[in-house]
């Protein structure tokens, strides 16, 4: 009986950190200063918050049910692969339009660089390779 | 693996196209190991023109050493981020870092990029198409010089030795 409690208690902190991790990671998106710093969360906060709330799932079944379950394994695995990818797209999309960043950002990529003279348009730094 | 003819040209590919197959439906009957059959043979013709060459794994060891050293490393970034998000006392130094990269391959680039995706505070955000250098965001920079030599240490370095030398 007394591992039932703990086992309850384990799910249930799992419950709770998935949870918080979360919504920190949906308040950064919120309340950061530029595109850029916003990509942070739901790439990182995010990705934890959704696997301590798997791990509690496949626990929580393992438990009840009486045998283990990899299922959540796979939203885990599908959720590790496609978020670095999507946040690389949005950053390069931003990069693209030249989004507004905050002025103490160090470093000036040339993608974010205004052209200061001349009016003709300046080609692309990739064009031209593979 | 491109350059055979036969209609099986990525057998990994299918083996594992296959167990997630049977994973998903939550079965083993006949019918779905037929059928996540005949999808594991049909998808990687069909995305075959998408595919480049893998490399392939020269020390599958260092690798398990890589892949668990990550899973550690997200683990770690996730709280320092977070810490970053909710501390109100913060100083954020975001930083456009510009990562001279040292491996070559496409496939281990974009591995790489992943990686550094992933883990802490940081985002590769543009790959130079000349494929030399890594445009990445940081949220919080003390020092570049430290965070390139780290991500060089830490990840480039296990990657190439993984798959390219």
């Amino acid at each position: 009986m007394t591992l039932y409690v703990i086992l309850e208690g384990v799910i249930a902190f799992f419950l709770v950190a998935g949870g918080i991790f979360a919504f920190i990671g949906s308040l950064g998106m919120a309340h950061l200063r530029d595109f850029y710093m916003r990509l942070h969360g739901p790439t990182k906060a995010t990705t934890l918050g959704i696997g301590c709330t798997l791990a509690a799932s496949m626990l929580y079944f393992w438990v009840t049910e009486g045998k283990p379950d990899i299922q959540e394994m796979l939203i885990t695995l599908f959720l590790f692969i496609t978020a670095p990818v999507s946040a690389h797209l949005l950053a390069k999309t931003g990069l693209h339009q030249q989004l507004k960043y905050v002025k103490k950002t160090s470093g000036s990529p040339h993608e974010l660089r205004r052209e200061e003279v001349g009016e003709k348009p300046v080609p692309h730094p990739d064009k031209g390779h593979g | 693996m491109i350059q055979s003819r036969s209609w099986l040209r990525t057998p990994l590919l299918s083996i594992l196209l296959l167990i997630v197959w049977l994973l998903l439906v939550r079965s083993m009957a006949i019918g779905h190991i037929l059928l996540g059959g005949f999808l594991s043979i049909i998808i990687p013709l069909v995305t075959r023109r998408f595919w480049d060459v893998q490399p392939s794994v020269k020390k599958p060891w260092l690798l398990l050493r890589f892949v668990l050293r990550v899973l550690a490393d997200i683990i770690v970034a996730n709280l320092e981020v977070a810490w970053l998000i909710v501390n109100p006392w913060r100083r954020l130094k975001p930083a456009f870092v510009e990562y001279p990269l040292m491996l070559e391959e496409r496939f281990t680039i974009t591995l790489l990029a992943n990686t550094i995706s992933l883990t802490p505070g940081t985002v590769s955000a543009n790959l130079r198409m000349d494929g030399k250098t890594l445009l990445i965001h940081a949220l919080n920079v003390e020092d570049e010089e430290a965070l390139i030599e780290e991500i060089r240490e830490r990840y480039e370095r296990p990657l190439k030795e993984i798959y390219e030398c």
